[in-house]
């Protein structure tokens, strides 16, 4: 009755004799996975492989940018190491580590033995890694890697690029069709394989955030291989989609861009979301105050975020129609995001709190992240952006909510359920040490760049004038701290994984989902037999013993 | 909603064999751009053939031994309709492009609208789409004509549209098991399909000996060999398909009531049909 069924076909003969409880061991079991917590360990690994190799990308940067003039890397060489660091960080660390957290995480926390599409699962993953070989393989072409920057407009894509963009294209269109199957397979488990018990708006915000991210996924890549396809075309074919003398235009490639650009902002924020929205009540002993609000919130900004492109091209030369309209619709973004940060503070008010590692992360991820969701407000002002286009400010601005917003939070969810995954607990004070060290030195290199910005320090160039030469100083020192802060995570991660004391079922005693009500490690194939509606009812909204209607900041500590 | 029993396949080769394949396949066009041999492009595609053809006889064989229950079919059914969802945005992306090439780039190149002001680039410029002058010539193959909605186009669509009702028709003799209609109706889809393909051969040959419309005349060629060459390329993937699906009838595939990879196929077809009618409408007639 409870059993899970084994497919056998196709599978070859050696893994046909490991049959139904045994599996393959060994490396080949990581080629062959079909299991999402194996999947899942694949994409956080791959993206904290690829965490160093785009951050020794942008510490080259750095080192460059410590004082005024040319010393380490050429013009050329300097924009390459722009691109790529874009590139990787946005393609093969960020995303892949959110892929990661909801392959681990999703089935735990619907009540599902594994992902919907378990060898498209695979397929999805192993892609990602022949993708990054074909776009670090640039390095090697006559002319150096992708340098049109991680945006590669034409015609700097199209008709300056070097051979290597070719690679960038090609690697663009494998991560496509990682990413679109990716997230397919997210939005047929979170539809199809839910405890039958749990009704959609009772699913935790994490896997709501997730499925609406799965949606623009979905909405947002194939346009990225169409854009990606137009500047191929264009290079090898004669095609003059982007070339005014043929009657094309290269606006046209930043508007088509940033259709699918846009909302892969969201697709990098809206998870992290989820992840603050499960940490800080854990942490807090509440339960999520506003849930619904909460899930609305996400709804709009992943709708608002496919109508407000063209707010990274103010500068560009449009209709004044167009640019009012993406100002104002911009700047309805803050209405639904201030909602999700209010929410999470009233989460905090009168919440019995402690400040173990994963609440650590999340609290500086809501500072963090409003400072950079304000900068944004600010960036959303046309007249304003005149000013700030292409400026310092800019890249201040999308750290800090890539960094301090993402990053942070995948950082915070790590912690938060390593010792679901691996069962042990991990070194609360190396945990401590990341986090103070990590948000005192990205706050040096990041804060700095708002003054450079604002006072003209355009971006993308290896040399700058004497006046920026303090702030830089301070980022580069900031950035190097933050980098090799890093090595302490990996520390830890290793530490826990190894060894340690045991995590038990529930290692947070304010943690709520069904996720832990399993043993840690989780068994093989997560839930064998659906969690019963009692359990499900017992770690969903109505969990910490009061009703989410009831969930009155000054009623909940009575 | 509730399955006690869940089905779970176990590790397989296939996957990671088509990400290399894959991989090999488009690391081998980028190759052969930069003057390679065609050799690793085409090793690449043989992988890439390998492993789907395993992964679906796998799947297949799963499919027949009766391991799929109610919800599986449900997963595979949601996975292709947001594939075919995904395909749509894809072609929504080069619609755009045309879209915003004849509203905003073209006029305000001739000197209309509200960045009016590009005219002073090209000042002998005139507005007009099909695009048949271009504002510089130089680099560019100049059109004698531009694709009109007569003739082979609408014959085109006439038969595609005819071969969405064959392939319904094949379905519906599926589902009332009579496999002999079901066989013929599905090799009239596919003879509808060829056919279809050799007319647009028969264009493009038209198009580059007689009119001189070529991938390399301005954007007007661009629009119209990109939109109507990725069609053809799934109106191909289509056929490849419906091949497969024919195969496996006169193998004694699929039943009346479970026959999830005919009405998969089926589903991909019916969406090929409708970004060709959105062609016509765009590309060719208005």
């Amino acid at each position: 009755m409870s059993e899970i069924l084994s497919g056998t076909g196709g599978a070859i003969s050696g893994t046909e004799a490991a049959l139904h409880h045994g599996r393959p061991r060994g490396w080949w079991r990581w080629l062959v996975t079909t299991n999402h917590k194996d999947i899942g360990t694949l994409y956080l690994v791959f993206s904290l492989i690829m965490l160093f190799a785009g951050g020794a990308l942008a510490l080259l940067i750095r080192a460059e940018l410590f004082e005024p003039g040319l010393q380490l890397v050429q013009p050329d060489l300097y924009n390459a190491l722009v691109t790529m660091h874009g590139l990787t960080m946005i393609f093969l660390v960020i995303m892949p580590a959110l892929v990661g957290l909801a392959n681990w995480q999703i089935p735990l926390m619907i009540g599902a033995p594994d992902m919907a599409l378990p060898r498209i699962n695979n397929w999805s993953f192993w892609l990602l890694p022949c993708a990054a070989v074909l776009l670090w393989s640039g390095f090697l072409l006559p002319r150096g890697g992708p340098n049109a920057g991680w945006t590669f407009y034409a015609p700097l894509s199209s008709t300056y690029g070097p051979p290597s963009i070719d690679f960038m294209i090609f690697a663009i269109h494998a991560l496509g069709v990682s990413s679109v199957l990716g997230a397919i397979n997210i939005i047929v488990t979170t539809l199809n394989l839910r405890a039958p018990s749990m009704r959609l708006r009772d699913m935790p915000l994490f896997v709501w955030t997730w499925l609406i991210t799965a949606f623009l996924l979905v909405l947002a890549m194939p346009v990225l291989a169409a854009v990606a396809t137009m500047v191929l075309t264009d290079r090898h074919f004669g095609t003059s989609f982007f070339i005014a003398a043929g009657g094309g235009d290269p606006v046209l490639f930043q508007h088509v861009f940033w259709f699918f650009g846009h909302p892969e902002v969201y697709i990098m924020i809206l998870p992290a979301f989820g992840v603050i929205s499960e940490v800080i009540p854990a942490f807090a002993r509440k339960p999520l105050f506003g849930r619904i609000s909460m899930i609305l919130a996400v709804i709009a900004i992943a709708f608002l975020s496919v109508i407000v492109w063209a707010h990274h091209m103010f500068t560009v030369g449009m209709p004044v129609t167009g640019q009012l309209f993406f100002m104002y619709a911009t700047a309805v973004i803050a209405i639904p995001t201030g909602i999700k940060v209010f929410n999470w503070i009233a989460t905090l008010w009168q919440g019995s709190l402690s400040f173990e590692t994963p609440m650590l992360w999340a609290l500086s991820f809501v500072f963090l992240f409003t400072v950079g969701g304000l900068s944004g407000v600010m960036l959303a002002n046309v007249p304003a952006d005149y000013q700030y286009q292409d400026t310092y400010f800019v890249v201040a601005h999308l750290h800090y909510v890539l960094v301090t917003g993402s990053l942070f939070a995948i950082i915070a969810a790590i912690y938060f359920w390593l010792p679901k995954w691996t069962g042990h607990r991990f070194d609360e004070r190396l945990g401590q040490l990341h986090f103070w060290l990590s948000v005192v030195s990205v706050n040096l290199t990041f804060f700095p760049m708002h003054f450079a910005g604002l006072a003209g320090m355009p971006r993308r160039i290896p040399d700058y004038a004497l006046q920026f030469a303090d702030f830089n100083l301070v980022a580069s020192i900031g950035a190097f701290v933050f980098g090799f802060s890093q090595l302490i995570f990996l520390w830890v991660i290793v530490k826990t994984v190894r060894g340690g004391e045991p995590a038990g079922e529930r290692p947070w005693e304010g943690a709520r989902g069904l996720e832990w009500t399993l043993a840690s490690p989780p068994p093989y194939h997560s839930f064998e037999l659906p969690p019963s509606p009692e359990t499900v009812a017992a770690e969903g909204p109505l969990a910490y013993g009061i009703a989410e209607s009831d969930a009155k900041p000054d009623e909940v500590t009575r | 909603m509730s399955e006690a029993r869940y089905f779970v396949p176990q590790p397989s080769p296939w996957p990671p064999l088509a990400a290399l394949g894959l991989a090999l396949t488009l690391g081998g066009i980028a190759h052969l751009l930069h003057g390679g041999s065609w050799l690793l492009m085409a090793s690449g595609s043989l992988v890439l053939i390998l492993a789907v053809t395993g992964w679906f006889s796998a799947v297949i064989a799963e499919g027949r031994s009766g391991r799929y229950n109610a919800q599986v079919d449900r997963s595979f059914r949601l996975g292709m309709a947001w594939f075919i969802f995904s395909e749509v945005l894809l072609f929504a992306g080069f619609f755009g492009a045309l879209f915003y090439i004849r509203e905003f780039a073209i006029p305000w190149l001739g000197g209309y609208g509200d960045k009016g002001a590009a005219h002073l680039l090209w000042p002998h410029f005139v507005s007009q789409w099909p695009l048949l002058e271009f504002p510089s010539d130089a680099d560019f193959q100049v059109p004698k004509a531009a694709m009109g909605p007569t003739g082979i186009p609408a014959v085109n669509t006439a038969i595609l549209l005819l071969s969405g009702l064959t392939v319904t028709l094949a379905h519906w003799s599926l589902k009332r098991d009579a496999r002999d209609r079901l066989v013929r109706w599905l090799a009239v889809t596919i003879a509808l399909g060829v056919v279809f393909l050799g007319l647009q051969a028969h264009e493009y040959l038209f198009a580059y000996q007689e009119l001189g419309l070529t991938l390399k005349s301005g954007v007007y060629g661009s629009t119209f060999f990109m939109l109507t060459g990725f069609h053809g390329m799934h109106v191909t993937i289509g056929l490849i398909m419906l091949t497969v699906i024919l195969a496996r009838v006169l193998a004694g595939h699929f039943a009346p009531r479970s026959h999830f990879g005919f009405e998969a196929v089926s589903l991909y077809w019916h969406f090929v049909d409708l970004v060709w009618l959105a062609l016509y409408v765009f590309v060719y007639w208005i």
